[in-house]
């Protein structure tokens, strides 16, 4: 799973607005990476994830997958949900889009729910979930998105957990890396929180302020070789100062 | 209890209004052909009940066949709107022509065009034409309005239009279309009277009709008693689309779980 998953060479965007959203971005992943991008609000983070998705074109630059396009899943920094459908519905939505079978969709989003800790919550509306429970559900969601097991699959999320309090927050960031091991996923995560950059991922992409571009790719330890309360450890504010003096210096 | 009382105070303001224009007729000694009393008016509407009854039916009967055709219009147009930013750009100035010219104006011309033969399909278009734009703009805006995200994610998953359609965009516009039909169902009783009355006595026979010729006839009682028929079927419209509004709304939308 190390080899190269997504590249990107020297992405520019301007909105109609005038905007200058990115000038010259470039950066490399890697199958199995978890990575994030990490810069000032504004500095175009969220505009090149969304065009790692497709959902936005460039003006210029190049998005390739040398092995391959893999089955994207992304989540937004709201849940994004439909209020009116419940729970396992909203989970459900990639695999109806793909006209699978109602009983295998079924078993797949109950799965997927069960594993961000929502089972017997499959029923529930999203106004009578809270904000962590919705967002785990979107994370669900994404999950449900990948559908070939044999496929590399890339989760791309923008700022998922920003509007969530601290303790919530937590819980999902370590949910979020329990899934990439169980899974194998590929993680491109878009982020303003030097700590949560520094917890979750082993690559942090350091971007400038508008326009951004890549400032540093600051390599962090892996995740297999960090100590049982990372978080608490020397090395984990090691890996803040090098992380934030770089994001001074972009 | 808060529901107990909401229904409580207008009954019991009702009864007042009722109670004090029963006494001033009374002392005043209002000549019924002006001003006739309460208790005129209901005797007027038990006397006349056979007539009165099958009038209104005939007035529900043709709004709701009004009402029905613009809401089938009206959600196909704003479909398309939604799918074509050409068709709206076409289409949406003629819905607002449409909207603005006085229907009174060009009552009497649909009613040569369709024929008097042909009276109740003339009123009930007539009732659909002035129902149709509140339902058309409503939806077009539900229809618009749909969670941004929501539709990437559609793209994202490969969705078709139609699907993005079906399981996105129409669930979305739904609170907005049922405000449009709570409006266009009320207006479209105001547009059956307004064509009946262009229309004229001995051609059309709903409520409206009974308005014109009591009133020509100055049995005044009875035409207060039409008019009580009118607003109870005003009432009974919107008190449909208000249930089906919370029926459809109660479990996720805001504006049905606060108001219920």
């Amino acid at each position: 799973m190390t080899s190269l998953m997504l590249n990107i060479s020297r992405l520019a965007k301007r909105f109609p607005n005038g905007v200058e959203a990115l000038a010259e971005l470039s950066f490399s992943l890697n199958g199995g990476d978890f990575v994030s991008l990490l810069g000032p609000s504004g500095c175009g983070k969220s505009t090149a994830l969304r065009i790692v998705a497709g959902l936005l074109a460039a003006d210029s630059g190049a998005v390739n997958f040398p092995t391959g396009k893999p089955e994207l899943g992304f989540v937004f920094q709201e849940p994004t949900l439909m209020p009116w459908a419940d729970a396992l519905t909203n989970v459900r939505l990639p695999l109806d889009l793909k006209h699978g079978t109602r009983g295998e969709a079924n078993g797949r989003a109950e799965s997927a729910l069960a594993r961000v800790g929502l089972k017997g919550f499959e029923r529930a509306l999203p106004r009578e979930l809270s904000g962590g429970m919705k967002m785990r559900v979107s994370i669900a969601r994404a999950l449900c998105s990948f559908l070939g097991a044999s496929k590399p699959r890339l989760l791309l999320l923008d700022e998922p957990f920003a509007a969530l309090d601290e303790i919530t927050r937590a819980a999902l960031n370590d949910d979020l890396l329990r899934l990439w091991r169980e899974d194998g996923l590929t993680i491109l995560f878009v982020t303003h929180s030097v700590a949560e950059s520094c917890y979750l991922s082993e690559r942090v992409l350091v971007m400038t302020p508008r326009p951004g571009r890549l400032s540093a790719d600051i390599a962090l330890p892996k995740q297999s070789e960090r100590p049982q309360g990372f978080h608490f450890s020397p090395q984990f504010l090691d890996c803040q100062r090098r992380v934030s003096e770089a994001l001074g210096a972009a | 209890m808060r529901r107990a009382l909401d229904i409580l105070f207008p009954l019991l303001l009702a009864a007042t209004v009722l109670a004090a224009w029963e006494a001033i007729v009374d002392v005043k000694q209002i000549p019924p052909y002006i001003l006739p009393a309460p208790s005129a008016i209901f005797a007027a509407l038990v006397q006349n009940w056979s007539s009165l009854s099958a009038s209104m039916l005939v007035t529900i009967s043709v709004t709701l066949q009004g009402f029905l055709g613009a809401l089938i219009a009206a959600i196909a147009l704003a479909i398309l709107f939604s799918q074509s930013r050409l068709a709206e750009r076409a289409l949406y100035p003629y819905a607002v022509i449409l909207q603005v010219t006085p229907m009174v104006a060009i009552a009497p011309l649909i009613l040569i065009w369709v024929g008097f033969d042909h009276i109740d399909r003339a009123l009930a278009l007539i009732a659909g034409m002035i129902a149709f734009f509140p339902i058309l703009s409503n939806a077009a805006q539900g229809l618009k309005s749909t969670d941004f995200n929501l539709l990437e994610l559609t793209r994202l998953y490969g969705a078709s239009r139609w699907q993005t359609l079906v399981k996105v965009q129409m669930p979305s516009a739904l609170p907005a279309l049922l405000t449009g039909m709570k409006i266009g169902g009320v207006i479209a009783l105001i547009g059956e009277v307004t064509a009946e009355f262009a229309a004229g006595s001995g051609t059309a026979s709903g409520l409206a009709w009974r308005i014109v010729e009591s009133g020509n006839r100055l049995e005044i009682a009875t035409l207060f008693a039409a008019l009580a028929l009118l607003a109870l079927t005003g009432i009974l419209f919107f008190a449909a689309l208000s249930l089906l509004e919370w029926a459809l709304l109660r479990r996720w939308h805001e504006s049905a779980m606060a108001r219920y």
